[in-house]
């Protein structure tokens, strides 16, 4: 047999083994066995000494080849495992992605606070301070400042929990018109305010009366603000909540504080207007009341109305809430069961 | 009030303009219209039937077969089971096939054998209300008082087919409380001058005053009192016409001198009363306020202990009706009347409105008293009702007014600027449209240079100066067509307080932290509002609660947060974690407002962490509330001005497992678990609970946050075992590490608890890591040595712990 075909089956049993190892370990040892310095390549190598001189260059060329083809086999064996182990570890390590994660619990903000929250960045955003009030108010405040005197029809509207003859819950977020326009110094700029907060009256509770609920009061007064740009305020706020295709219908109303004052409907959000159930088929919802300012509550606070006048509105977040959301009973937003609260965890806007 | 579309189309030309819509014209332009009625809604195949002949059935001591007129050939056989049918009667007929009240369906049937084409019918049945049916008729078939043509549709010949616009008035808007008034609106709307029924009266009775004797002693109360008598009048049912309208409106026709009161009423918005003359023995009113329990029959036969504030009519000595209000029982019209005397007044509305409210006598004429009277008319309306005896009473009037008072308040000037209307709504009206719109109201006015001078009439007592005129252009101007615009003018910044952000960032906070916000009420019981308080003030009350639940202002926020509780824990809602803001109420002296204090407090009950495939539950514990409110006080920036004591002054809170929060050496809030007593009472679960006053965060001084480069040197930690009497607090030690580990301690953390016999009775022991860093420099061994043998010198001496 001749050097070169010892060489061949060298390299034809070789491959075989490289094919056969099935880890890195088997691998290494056929790598020693093969080509290691007791190895029979290296064996022949050695012999080589009693060739020729002209034999041995391409017997060594030769060994050569078949040492860096063994050498390559091996490497490519060894990638071949270690894929394999990866993929074995891989597979060995999945997970159900279907079941459910590790959850921090995150609050739900209760919806009345949501729909307040979002109608003071809207008006902090045109400009307006936000004042708060004090819910336990003055008969002073409360009525006689809003052009409301004792025995005022109007007083029939509201009934009122009294305290004492002078105490009483709030009725309405209108008080802070007086006590802002008192304080405001109109030297520095107009007033541009809104009052958001709880308001009581004595009613029962049931499906739609609640006797605590909430009010956003809004008054701008300036030396020349207008009633067009009441509607215009209006509508900025009407489309900002109920979405950008309402339109709004001023109707006439009454209000002793104001004069002009309006109730201000938008077209149906649930059926845009054709008529539905919501609307009760007019294909209109009231959703506020308004008004110029009336020169009395002015005058009563030191405004001169010659000089200085405006508007004012009052929104009521739990009827917005209620529209929107489509809540049928106002009783809801007050007992805080965690099934109704959770509903709104979605950032509702 | 309802206003009759054929009724108000005699006083304005409508133009045949559709119900409906005129309704929201009305709405847009003047007057809330709450809708539009249709009496014969839903009714189909009901005509008018003569009853030719009648006989008893002969199966049934209660049925009557009738022969019925119905226009055709051959008259059909109904059967009726009315105690009033009879023959010669025009009656209403329910066909087969037709629909009645209620989406009844009436067919063609036997009645005990015997045939039946339709049915004869009640008015309730045609959907007539149980109140306004007259009471002949109250529990038979209606009988038409007059021949009507037989087989015609029913409707018009009872007003059915009229449709009634339901005014919703607001209170300043009480002139449209009468046809006058409304067809002065609704004119002005469409440009139509009203036009009215002419008063002729021939008077050809002895003059009045000769009649009766008429006194006010209160005349402020009573600015007009009116008197005239009717004599010889037949007391009979008022004709056909004359019902529809009273009846339309809700009001049950009564006899014709009943009736015609009522109608003026409605016409004119004047409440009229009729008194029986013969039964004023005395022939003299006095109108003067009721002595202190006065006693009075009014004619529904209640009894009443009258009070002073009340304004009663008497004969000169006792009270025959209570003004404004409600006759007596002892005066009253009845079927053997004769003669009539007949008030027109004006009351005081306030005076009014105290009785009707403690009475609980709340009537059409006092309403109108209330809400005000078109001052004008008092004596228009007395005119008109006594013509309209005249006519359907067949009865003698008096000659001339017997007046007790008659004082008429001035007609208000209002001179209007157009350059001011356009100023105030923002539009360019002229002025030329401005006094169209003043003619369309029928106000007078006059041309001074650039500005109108406007005579208000009285029929329009809400209007007294300009800006209430401003409305009157505005609206009937139309609203739709003001332009939309924003102030304009100098800018302003909107932006949130320091007292709103610190709200909003707690609030924020505990969101984050996990807890859901609710909203509670703030009235409670007094047990609830002086709750979780030590030494609470008695609450603040309410004069006149609604309910006992709602009758206290609450000094504190977590008797609602239980509250809302009990609420979710009836509904199997077990694990709850809930937070609310809001204002407690702190009473100073009884006559100041209390001091409003703004609170944040939160409510942990049932599980922690919920059971699920990756963990088990694990019940709310005091570490779960303390936690949230280091966490909260951490975002606030007082953490580190913040420490806590036991607390044991709240005795709504377990002594043990509660601590007092202060800042500095203000009292800041609690947190702990409601006291397993208090628990046991209410069937409430381990319960833990915090509350915090804002207000002592707001005075609180926060240092600059001024930054800091983060550490470029390598920290050490070293930890510390110590075994202590168990009475020694956590918070004991860490001040005294704290004092003795020098300037490069940079903080504490303690890592573990443990009690047991191990480490023996009343022992535990404590272990701590202490966490070093020196911002300029690598900290060496032996200075940190130094360090920890300080730190536990001072533990053994000061605290005999026991290092480990
Ligand atoms: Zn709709």
């Amino acid at each position: 047999m001749s050097l070169k075909d010892k060489l061949e089956e060298l390299k034809a049993s070789g491959l075989v083994d490289i094919q056969k190892a099935d880890d890195q370990r088997q691998l290494n040892e056929i790598r020693v066995k093969l080509l290691g310095k007791k190895g029979p390549l290296t064996e022949v190598l050695r012999g080589m000494k009693d060739l020729s001189a002209e034999e041995r260059p391409q017997v060594g060329e030769f060994a050569n080849k078949i040492k860096s083809e063994l050498t390559e086999a091996i490497d490519t064996q060894l990638q071949t495992l270690d894929q394999k182990s990866l993929q074995r570890r891989l597979a060995h390590e999945s997970v159900d992605v279907t079941l459910p994660g590790r959850q921090n619990k995150v609050g739900t903000p209760h919806i009345l606070n949501q729909v307040i929250d979002d109608l003071e960045d809207l008006f902090i955003g045109l400009g307006y301070e936000v004042i708060d009030g004090p819910e336990v108010e003055t008969d002073h405040y409360n009525f006689e400042m809003m052009n409301i005197p004792k025995d005022h029809p109007a007083r029939d509207m509201q009934d009122t929990f009294y305290i004492t003859d002078e105490l009483l819950m709030r009725t309405h977020t209108s008080p802070n018109q007086a006590r802002s326009l008192e304080q405001h110094d109109f030297s520095k700029g107009p007033l541009k305010m809104i009052s958001p907060g709880r308001v009581f009256r004595r009613d029962n509770d049931d499906a739609t009366h609640s006797h605590q609920f909430n009010q956003i009061e809004g008054l701008v007064i300036d030396h020349h603000v207008t009633m067009a740009d009441l509607k215009g305020t209006l509508e900025v706020v009407a489309r900002h909540v109920f979405g950008a295709e309402r339109e709004l219908r001023l109707r006439p109303s009454y209000f002793p504080f104001t004069e002009p004052s309006i109730e201000v409907d938008i077209s149906c959000f649930a059926c845009g207007g054709k008529g539905c159930s919501v609307c009760k088929h007019t294909g209109w919802i009231e959703v506020l009341g308004a008004g110029m300012v009336h020169p009395n509550v002015l005058r009563s606070a030191g405004v001169d109305p010659v000089e200085f006048g405006g508007f004012a509105f009052g929104l009521g977040p739990d009827r917005f809430a209620m529209l929107k959301y489509g809540v049928n009973d106002i009783r809801e937003f007050y007992q805080n069961d965690l099934r109704f609260l959770h509903q709104f965890q979605r950032e509702v806007k | 009030m309802k206003i009759s579309y054929q009724w108000l189309n005699q006083m304005v030309d409508l133009h045949g303009i559709d119900p409906q819509k005129l309704a929201d014209q009305v709405s847009v332009t003047g007057i809330e219209v709450a809708s539009v009625i249709a009496p014969d809604a839903g009714l189909k195949k009901i005509v008018i039937g003569h009853i030719l002949s009648t006989k008893p059935h002969p199966d049934s001591d209660h049925l009557t077969l009738c022969q019925v007129d119905l226009g055709d050939s051959e008259p059909v056989q109904i059967v009726c089971g009315a105690p009033n049918v009879a023959e010669d009667q025009y009656v209403i007929v329910a066909l087969p096939g037709s629909r009645i009240a209620g989406n009844v369906k009436i067919k063609r049937g036997k009645m005990r054998g015997e045939a039946s084409e339709g049915m004869i019918c009640a008015l309730q049945e045609i959907g007539f209300s149980e109140s306004v049916v007259p009471k002949e008729f109250a529990n038979g078939i209606y009988v038409f008082p007059q021949p009507e043509p037989v087989g015609a549709a029913v409707f018009p010949y009872l007003g059915m087919d009229d449709r009634l616009i339901d005014f919703d008035i607001t209170p300043n808007r009480a002139d449209t409380l009468g046809m006058h008034g409304a067809a002065y609106e609704v004119g002005a709307m469409l440009h139509e001058k009203p036009r009215f029924p002419e008063v002729n009266l021939h008077a050809t009775g002895l003059p009045t005053e000769r009649l009766i004797d008429v006194q006010v002693t209160e005349p402020e109360l009573v600015p007009q009192y009116l008197m005239k008598v009717v004599s010889n009048v037949t007391i009979k049912p008022s004709p056909l016409w004359l019902q529809i309208r009273l009846w339309n409106n809700g009001i049950r026709p009564i006899n014709n001198v009943v009736d015609v009161t009522n109608f003026v009423l409605l016409e004119y918005g004047q409440p009229l009363h009729a008194f029986d003359y013969d039964k004023i023995a005395s022939k003299k009113i006095l109108v003067r306020q009721a002595h202190q329990n006065e006693p009075f029959t009014t004619l529904d036969e209640q009894e009443w202990q009258l009070r002073p504030t009340d304004l009663v009519i008497t004969d000169g000595q006792k009270p025959l009706a209570l003004a404004g209000v409600m006759g007596g029982l002892d005066s009253e019209i009845t079927p053997s009347t004769t003669n009539v005397l007949l008030e027109s007044a004006v009351f005081n509305g306030t005076a009014i409105r105290k009785t009707a409210q403690w009475t609980n006598l709340h009537s059409e004429a006092s309403t109108r008293f209330e809400k005000g009277i078109n001052q004008d008319d008092v004596a228009h309306a007395l005119d008109r009702a006594v013509q309209l005896l005249c006519d359907l009473a067949e009865g003698t009037a008096s000659e001339g007014v017997a007046v007790g008072n008659q004082v008429l308040p001035a007609e208000p000037q209002v001179l209007l600027d157009p350059a001011r209307v356009n100023h105030v709504l923002g539009t360019e009206i002229s002025a030329a449209a401005m006094r169209a719109i003043l003619t369309d109201l029928q106000f007078d006015y006059q041309d001074q240079g650039a500005k109108i001078l406007v005579t208000i009439p009285r029929r329009r007592w809400d209007i007294s100066i300009e800006a209430d005129l401003i409305e009157e252009i505005a609206r009937l101007y139309g609203y739709d067509k003001l332009p939309s615009t924003l102030p304009t003018g100098v800018q302003t910044r909107g932006a949130y307080n320091q007292r709103q952000q610190l709200i909003r960032t707690a609030k924020r906070n505990l969101l984050a932290q996990g807890l859901d916000e609710v909203i509670s009420y703030s009235l409670l019981t007094a047990p609830q509002a002086t709750a979780f308080a030590a030494q609470a003030p008695e609450p603040i009350k309410l004069a006149w609660p609604m309910t006992q639940d709602h009758a206290y202002l609450r000094e504190n926020l977590v008797s609602g947060l239980i509250l809302d509780l009990q609420y979710n824990l009836a509904h199997k809602q077990n694990d709850v974690q809930i937070f609310e803001q809001g204002n407690v109420f702190i009473p100073q002296d009884a006559e100041r407002q209390p001091r409003e204090v703004p609170m944040i407090a939160a409510l942990w009950s049932g599980a922690a962490t919920d059971a699920s495939w990756l963990q088990k539950e694990r019940p709310v514990d005091f570490y779960d509330a303390k936690g949230v409110v280091e966490n909260l006080l951490a975002v606030l920036g007082v953490a580190e001005q913040v420490h806590y004591e036991t607390e044991t002054d709240l005795t709504d809170l377990h002594p043990g497992r509660t601590a007092r929060i202060m800042l500095g050496t203000e009292k800041l809030g609690f947190v702990g678990e409601v006291h397993p007593s208090w628990q046991h009472e209410m069937g409430l679960p381990a319960t833990y609970v915090m509350q915090l006053d804002l207000s002592v965060i707001l005075a609180a001084e926060l240092p600059a946050l001024v930054a800091q480069p983060a550490a470029k040197y390598p920290a050490v930690d070293r930890d510390l075992a110590l075994i202590l009497d168990q009475h020694v607090t956590n918070a004991a030690v860490v001040t005294l590490i704290q004092a003795n580990a020098g300037k490069y301690l940079h903080n504490v953390q303690i890592f573990d608890v443990f009690a047991g016999d191990k480490i023996g009775h009343h022992k535990r022991s404590l272990a701590y890591r202490l966490h070093f860093q020196d911002p300029n420099a690598t900290l060496t061994d032996e200075e940190i040595n130094r360090a920890m043998t300080k730190v536990t010198t001072a533990l053994v001496e000061q605290l005999q712990a026991q290092v480990r």
